[in-house]
């Protein structure tokens, strides 16, 4: 922590600020602004209520209407500043409303009545975090299974990603076979076919498997990525062939190599991997839309795209599911990124 | 426990040989060393016993059975690397089971053998350390347990003590030549330093751009290299190979003209068998700078020298003069000398300490007509 603190206030010149520091210190500021603004914004208007959402001008934090619970009465009700009829303002509960005029009363005398015109009060604001936004959703929407078929598909695509590249890679880093160059510039190729070019041949070819609507038509076509392939493989060749070639003079099988000496050595590349594969899954929108079609099927993504009606739309739980939405995600970066760092940087060298 | 035969067995990549036609034959618990300069094939041909490589052709006969076809993982043999390939993601104990682990040995007896080794080895304190954690001397230790616990019937050693300092490469030299006598069980141990093959060896195989030029027992080598390339790669410093013609071949030696001797010594008589050599041929005379001496006597081969250049070691010193023709001789003396660069010098050596190469393919020794034995 102290270490942050230290480059949060680095400057250029000894003590004062140099005119290149405002000029970075804005830039970054500017940078934040822009990357991290709409995503702040995002988290705070998912914990507004439909009518703080619809509100304008739009404010930054939540707020509410205050309510107040008033004796006499079963259930809290809005609090208003209101201009009184000899001219006072005070602050009043509204009992009902019919038309322009609201029956009001004040909460330390509850049985005075009073009658106001709507247009002289002003309703009371207060912070508020409309969390109803989250716990709904989970009872009103099938939220759970959304996010169980986006966690099924993103757990076993990453999964199956990571076996299958490696096994690929591994050959292709440690055996020597004729055409085994070709094979892997074939693999590289593929890089430049855009994936929209390839969207309708791998529906029909889906299709023709039967895999329409299920979340198994979704993990197989997106498991074997020549980014991963390209990645581990690159990894690999900087394990030293000895110790395959020490792990045969122990009489271990090839597979046996693979499982217990190459797999457990390209872990850092292998992080790597799991991480844009886990990114990629689970951010994935045009393949599943095209998959599938069944609500049960969807994912998160997919939801959230259902959930923008063509009428109305529910803000507030849909700004909600979003939040929850990028929440793994981020987890996930957060926590693996530094491998992103050191793997692609040791993939890379040498 | 095995010995082994190869028959002929050749190495190619594609156009080019690496190996051609090598015979050897490696007796039960014997220490073998291969020495080579680098690019010579040794290592390729430990790799094609070991089974990491296929031989193109050829018999490779281990126990009495072929084993061309049989893979590295099946041969039972064990090797020790040069980089040690330990494994880096296992703690030193993992290292030394995962070889008994694949032939399906159980836990508890895993267990024992591996304690056993590391016991042996001195590994004891280790066993729950990663590689990276050791020392270069203790991974090597570690790689030699490895390798011990399989009870392989071969040990393959592939330039194991390149990465060590030379202390700690005298000692594990001897620890290795100590091991192969408790054992017992036979060792291919391939060097590029001679001085390795001339300490361990039972018999050493030398080699040279993928053919053997002479196998033989360490100081067999070196009294009676059987040809020029042998005689300068045995032996430290160098030996020295002066130009000469043959003046008069006989049945009691060849009678020799330096060219860098005086002409009026008219020829000196070098106890070696005259084959196929004529009067006039030029030959070169070996002599090794430790059989040269500063102190000449009556019966020496004697030659004017300058000193270059003097190196003093205290318990020897190394004199690297130029001969009056122009030709390089290193000589070694014993104790110190008492001169400097610049000076001139007698030097000389007995005719029995002198070796003769024909100048013809292969440059092979001239016998020597007596009991080749290195003079006092």
């Amino acid at each position: 922590m102290p270490k942050l603190g230290e480059l949060l206030t680095a400057t250029r010149g000894r003590g004062r600020l140099d005119w290149t520091d405002w000029l970075s210190y804005g830039y970054l500021a500017l940078g934040v602004l822009l990357m991290f603004g709409p995503v702040l914004w995002l988290v705070l208007s998912s914990f507004k209520t439909p009518a703080a959402l619809t509100e304008f001008p739009p404010r930054l934090l939540p707020y509410g209407q205050a309510m107040v619970k008033v004796e006499g009465q079963p259930e809290a009700l809005p609090l208003y500043r209101a201009k009184l009829p000899n001219g006072s303002t005070s602050e009043m509960v509204e009992l009902r409303r019919i038309g322009i005029q609201a029956t009001m009363i004040d909460p330390k005398h509850p049985d005075e009545q009073v009658q106001v015109n709507i247009r002289d009060r002003q309703p009371v604001r207060e912070f508020h975090l409309a969390t109803e936004n989250y716990v709904d959703i989970f009872g009103k929407f099938d939220f759970g299974r959304f996010l169980w078929n986006s966690v099924f598909i993103t757990v076993v695509a990453t999964l199956i990603t990571l076996l299958f590249n490696a096994m690929a890679a591994f050959a292709l880093s440690k055996y020597r076979f004729s055409g085994q160059r070709s094979v892997f510039l074939l693999i590289l190729a593929t890089l430049m076919i855009p994936p929209t070019i390839v969207l309708v041949p791998n529906f029909l070819v889906v299709s023709e498997l039967g895999l329409l609507n299920s979340l198994w038509g979704v993990i197989w076509p997106a498991v074997a990525t020549p980014t991963g392939v390209f990645l581990l493989r690159q990894y690999m060749l900087t394990l030293p062939d000895e110790l395959i070639d020490a792990a045969r003079m122990d009489h271990a099988s090839e597979w046996r190599i693979f499982w217990r000496i190459i797999l457990p050595l390209s872990a850092p590349a292998l992080a790597v991997l799991a991480i844009f594969s886990i990114m990629w899954r689970w951010n994935d929108f045009l393949w599943p839309l095209i998959v599938l079609s069944r609500t049960e099927n969807f994912t998160l993504q997919l939801a959230l795209n259902a959930f923008q009606g063509e009428l109305t739309t529910q803000w507030n739980y849909l700004l909600a599911m979003t939040v929850l939405t990028l929440l793994p995600v981020t987890l996930v970066f957060a926590f693996l990124q530094r491998y992103i760092t050191t793997g692609i940087a040791s993939a890379g060298i040498k | 426990m095995a010995g082994l035969q190869m028959h002929h067995v050749a190495k190619r990549y594609g156009a080019t040989t690496v190996i051609h036609g090598v015979d050897l034959q490696v007796d039960d618990g014997e220490f073998v060393v291969f020495v080579g300069p680098s690019g010579c094939g040794k290592s390729t041909l430990l790799r094609m016993i070991s089974g990491l490589e296929s031989a193109t052709e050829g018999d490779l006969i281990l126990d009495g059975k072929r084993v061309n076809d049989v893979s590295a993982a099946d041969r039972g043999l064990a090797m020790v690397f040069q980089s040690y390939a330990l494994y880096p993601h296992m703690t030193v104990y993992q290292n030394m089971a995962f070889g008994l682990e694949n032939i399906g040995t159980p836990r508890a007896e895993i267990e024992a053998k591996v304690r056993e080794a590391a016991k042996l080895l001195k590994l004891d304190a280790l066993l729950e350390r990663r590689p990276t954690q050791l020392s270069g001397g203790q991974r090597q230790r570690v790689a030699i347990g490895r390798a011990i616990v399989r009870e392989p019937s071969i040990f393959l050693f592939d330039e194991p003590l390149s990465n060590l300092d030379a202390e700690l490469r005298v000692q594990m030299r001897t620890e290795i030549t100590a091991l192969h006598q408790r054992l017992g069980t036979t060792m291919i141990y391939v060097t590029h330093d001679q001085v390795e093959a001339m300490t361990m060896a039972d018999k050493i195989v030398v080699l040279r751009a993928g053919r053997i030029e002479q196998v033989g027992a360490p100081l067999d080598l070196y009294n009676a290299p059987a040809n020029r390339f042998v005689a300068g790669f045995i032996g430290s410093p160098r030996m020295n190979f002066l130009s000469a013609h043959v003046a008069t071949p006989g049945d009691g030696g060849v009678r020799v003209a330096l060219d860098a001797g005086s002409a009026a010594s008219g020829g000196t008589l070098l106890p070696v068998r005259s084959d196929g050599v004529a009067a006039g041929d030029a030959i070169d005379v070996g002599i090794r700078p430790e059989h040269l001496s500063l102190d000449v006597a009556p019966d020496h081969v004697v030659l004017d020298a300058t000193i270059d250049q003097l190196e003093q070691l205290g318990a020897a010193s190394f004199l690297y003069c130029t001969l009056p023709n122009g030709e390089k001789l290193t000589a070694q003396a014993a104790g110190q000398v008492d001169h400097r660069a610049g000076d001139r010098v007698r030097v000389g050596f007995a005719p029995q300490a002198a070796h003769v190469f024909r100048r013809i393919e292969g440059e092979p020794a001239l016998p020597r007509t007596t009991r080749a034995r290195a003079p006092s």
